[in-house]
């Protein structure tokens, strides 16, 4: 049905051949996407430079700041070597552990304290001092209660996810628009389908940012707990090597733990956009 | 049923009275378990002879001076990425992929450029300042509506008047929302700085020194001035955030 109408109009405006070079050039948009893509790059590039000839002419020493072909060849050679996998996959083990302990704990804590005011009112104050306290405060405490294995890394991972977690998902449900509470009561919903057709669907959008709060503080602490009290793990890496003066597993670690935080949070982000893909129908 | 006020004190009530019952009735024998009572001397002590206040003191000075420099850098870059579209397209790409770095990764590199003093201490903590208010005061000024810079191109604005009239008026809750994210996060780099880079003094030290001779009232005193640090500093950012942006008074509740 619609075709007719193009082919009928598009016929004497344009000439084929001109819309079939018009094909070949970028249009107005990407080109200039392309442009402001091409502009990230003077910067890190001119550091990078800087940093190879300070390097280069040993204008800082070394053991200060390695070149970059040392960082990359470290990186290369931890990557084939397994070493960097090996204490990757423990890092990712971990943070995926305490995450999900966290993730739990926080979804349990946050629907009740949003769906039941009185048990709001009663854990909430406790909740609030709890969280005061940053997660490297309540470092030394755990580190005597259960010493330095595991199981501390894996509370306090826990802790620093649960808390945005539980907060956002409390709010969410608290924050669902009245309006849609009362269209729900007008359909005559049962009090599952209130919750699963309308309460749920309208928090979903703080849960989540929530939850990716709690990835970004989980992967934080992580590092932090590694570098504190580990013998594995990236955040080991990042300690051995600067014991040893090996500045150039240092930056190899941290540039790891840079991309690894980043894909953490992009994955997350994907999976945003399908979860909540439904909402932008309403636009 | 208990009226609302109170129901918040029956948990933290209830958890030290088993604590209490814990010690009382000797439930344990680890030499961890100590009493209540016990914690509230070592308060008395620490505040009596001064030494909480040294290391607080220390702490806290550190924290506001790392702050103090992390936040004006990060307004002025965040204004920068904000009122420059060139600016943006040239560092934010480079900026954002240095904010992905974990903060705490900074800190053996930041160990062997300062040292292990209050140098790299306040180097960190600018940087744990920094992130959180460039991102914010960019997304602040980035997001002022037009038609309020039209309305100022209308009545022949300079640029300084539209820049102290218009911009930074409107973009200041966002601005504000970044200095407090800023403020908390100075506070738990001060504690991560003091762990990681251990000398000098300061509350992590302190608390650091307790674990390491098993003082359990030490480290309990520890985590709750941290705690009531951070309650001040959260409680002290959101006064001044209320003052600063009271001029807004209810416009949203109008409607």
């Amino acid at each position: 049905m619609s075709a007719v109408p193009i082919t009928r109009r598009s016929a004497p405006l344009a000439p084929p051949d001109l819309a079939a070079w018009r094909k070949l050039l970028p249009s107005a948009p990407t080109r200039r996407q392309l442009r402001d893509k091409l502009l990230a790059w003077p910067v890190p590039l001119a550091v990078l430079l800087l940093w190879w000839t300070a390097a280069r002419f040993e204008w800082i020493a070394p053991q200060v700041l390695p070149s970059p072909e040392a960082v990359a060849l470290t990186l290369r050679d931890s990557l084939v070597s397994g070493e960097l996998w090996a204490n990757l996959q423990i890092s990712l083990v971990r943070v995926l552990t305490g995450f999900g302990a966290g993730l739990v704990g926080g979804l349990l804590l946050g629907v009740a304290m949003g769906l039941s005011p009185s048990f709001k009112d009663y854990v909430y104050p406790l909740f609030k001092a709890f969280s005061q306290v940053p997660v490297l405060g309540w470092l030394p405490l755990l580190m005597l209660l259960v010493g330095i294995d595991e199981a501390l890394k894996i509370i306090l991972i826990g802790k620093a996810a649960l808390v945005p977690i539980a907060l956002n998902t409390c709010k969410g449900i608290q924050g669902v628009p009245t309006r849609f509470i009362e269209v729900a009561r007008v359909l005559r919903f049962t009090r599952w389908q209130m919750l699963s057709r309308v309460v749920f669907p309208a928090a979903l959008a703080p849960i989540w940012n929530g939850v990716r709060y709690g990835l970004t503080h989980a992967w934080l602490t992580l590092v932090v707990v590694e570098l504190l009290a580990s013998s594995e793990g990236l955040g080991f890496m990042i300690v051995y090597g600067r014991q040893l003066f090996q500045l150039d597993v240092v930056l190899a670690a941290v540039v790891v733990v840079g991309a690894v935080g980043f894909a953490l949070d992009k994955l997350l982000a994907l999976v945003e956009v399908r979860l909540l893909r439904w909402r932008k129908e309403a636009f | 049923m208990l009226p609302r006020a109170l129901r918040g004190w029956v948990l933290p009530i209830v958890l030290v009275v088993l604590w209490w019952a814990a010690v009382r009735f000797g439930w344990s024998n680890s030499p961890l378990l100590i009493a209540p009572g016990k914690v509230w001397q070592t308060a008395v002590e620490q505040f009596a002879s001064g030494k909480l206040f040294a290391a607080l003191g220390a702490s806290l000075w550190r924290d506001l001076a790392g702050f103090a420099i992390g936040a004006s850098a990060g307004l002025l870059f965040g204004a920068l990425l904000g009122a420059s579209r060139l600016a943006e397209k040239l560092l934010g790409p480079s900026f954002h992929t240095l904010k992905q770095i974990s903060l705490f990764a900074w800190i053996p590199l930041l160990s062997v450029w300062f040292g292990l003093g209050d140098a790299a201490k306040v180097a960190f903590l600018s940087l744990a300042a920094f992130f959180p208010v460039v991102l914010n005061t960019f997304e602040g000024i980035r997001s002022v509506p037009a038609d309020l810079l039209e309305v100022g191109r209308v009545l022949r604005f300079t640029r300084v008047q539209t820049w102290r009239k218009v911009i930074l008026p409107a973009a200041s809750p966002s601005i504000f929302a970044g200095i407090h994210l800023g403020l908390i996060y100075a506070w738990l780099a001060t504690l991560g700085g003091e762990y990681l880079l251990v000398s000098g003094q300061g509350i992590g030290n302190t608390m650091v020194d307790g674990r390491e001779h098993f003082w359990m009232d030490l480290v309990l005193f520890g985590v709750i001035v941290v705690g009531l640090v951070g309650f001040a500093l959260n409680w002290v950012a959101s006064r001044i955030e209320a003052r600063a942006l009271a001029w807004r008074g209810g416009s949203v509740a109008q409607f």
